[in-house]
């Protein structure tokens, strides 16, 4: 029988369909792996609600579980805590600003409830300050829209949850 | 203590509500896929109305939980007719233009943000969950509208006009957003829900910040149609829902 860290190490293989240089475990939204005389018990939490993503990782959870030959598994899906882009691993940061995307500021609300006054941040390309939101909603729900205004290009920020 | 039989049903009805309120408006923000006027915005709308659609798959996964017949979330929102829905009348309004779309999503909203607060001290704690979570998305979903309402409104004279009259057009749907039912006396005697009163002091105050900000005139009280959670609607939300239903009324039990 696998142990905890084996699966853990398995689920280092499954990515987010949407920003595939994550893994589900860089991700934060593998909460817990128990393992008991039933088998592997994984515990997963959703990004956002609407995360069209959220099917396909549980599918791919089990695809991958099953290639790595365990027969006997169980996935929960939990609500409480409400994940956080806190929980994005350091690593995954880092994989996310090397794939162009700003990773989140630490700690959430970035802003005033009824004001959009946009955070300043840095383009993952040239490093540039000079860079501004275009819309806080980007490409996918917990994506905004920021363009720098040295390099040219836009750029998603992984926004805080 | 109140019988648990009767606190469920109570509950059950009170999450077809919350649910059918996230489901109806998001599917008209849904309609606006590819309509946006700028993309970035097309790209915004329709992201909330997924965050919405995703909103209303809680409610009717719990509910359908809790009613112990075995409906899935599937079956609650596609195979209940138009008087079985409890949304309010102002979620089911049609899009119009832009500013009617952001003002229905604006009033909705704030309302919305005040409600899930307030469940965050829910003794339910599956409600609580749901709240912990949507509340965090309702956070930017206001911002957004309330930016869009500010922007406009303090905008040139046809947005401010139209802006105007979005508002002034909607009033009358907005009372139906607190008015409870009957069953909910047992949800706050529980605690499992909050009671309307100071939700609806927190709205007041939360819309006339931003109209103000936004140079638009908060309407005066007059007359108000309530008439949603029991199932009466306007006549909108048949067509919403022969289009969203149409799949399933079609093809019954249909799967992707």
């Amino acid at each position: 029988m696998a142990t905890k860290e084996q699966i853990l190490d398995y689920l280092q293989e499954v990515f987010d369909p949407e920003v595939p240089v994550l893994s589900v475990v860089d991700l934060g939204i593998v909460r817990k792996i128990e393992i008991d005389a039933e088998g592997t018990h994984i515990t997963i939490t959703p990004t956002y609600t609407g995360c069209p993503a959220m099917n396909v990782i549980e599918e791919d959870i089990r695809a991958k579980m099953k290639e790595k030959g365990i027969s006997s598994f169980d996935i929960k899906t939990i609500l409480s805590p409400a994940w956080t882009t806190d929980w994005i691993s350091e690593e995954g940061k880092q994989k996310l600003k090397d794939y162009g995307i700003a990773p989140p500021e630490k700690s959430s609300p970035d802003k005033g409830l009824l004001s959009n006054h946009a955070k300043v941040l840095k383009c993952p390309r040239c490093g540039s300050m000079n860079t501004e939101m275009k819309s806080f909603f980007g490409s996918t729900a917990c994506k905004s829209l920021y363009v720098c205004n040295d390099c040219k290009e836009p750029f998603d920020y992984f926004k805080c949850l | 203590m109140s019988d648990t039989k009767a606190v469920n049903k109570a509950l059950f009805d009170y999450l077809l509500w919350l649910g059918d309120n996230s489901l109806i408006l998001g599917h008209r923000l849904s309609e606006w896929c590819g309509h946006g006027p700028i993309l970035e915005e097309d790209i915004a709308i329709t992201n909330i109305a997924l965050d919405l659609i995703g909103l209303s798959r809680l409610y009717y996964t719990y509910a359908g939980e809790l009613e112990g017949k075995g409906r899935s979330e599937d079956d609650l929102a596609y195979l209940r007719d138009v008087m079985d829905f409890k949304n309010s009348i102002l979620a089911e309004q049609l899009n119009g233009d832009f500013a009617n779309t952001i003002m229905r999503q604006f009033l909705f909203t704030a309302f919305s943000y005040h409600l899930q607060n307030a469940m965050l001290t829910s003794t339910n704690e599956q409600l609580r969950a749901i709240a912990e979570k949507a509340i965090k998305e309702t956070t930017y979903h206001l911002r957004h509208c309330s930016d869009w309402i500010i922007r406009l409104g303090d905008g040139t004279e046809e947005s401010h006009k139209r802006v105007q009259d979005a508002v002034d057009n909607l009033w009358m749907l907005t009372d139906d957003l607190f008015e409870p039912m009957e069953s909910d006396k047992l949800l706050i005697a529980e605690k499992i829900a909050p009671e309307m009163g100071a939700i609806r002091k927190q709205w007041d105050a939360t819309i006339k910040q931003v109209l103000d900000e936004a140079t638009i005139k908060t309407p005066e009280p007059s007359y108000m149609m309530k008439s949603g959670r029991k199932g009466i609607h306007t006549e909108h939300l048949g067509f919403l829902l022969a289009e969203m239903q149409f799949m399933q009324r079609a093809y019954p039990g249909a799967k992707w």
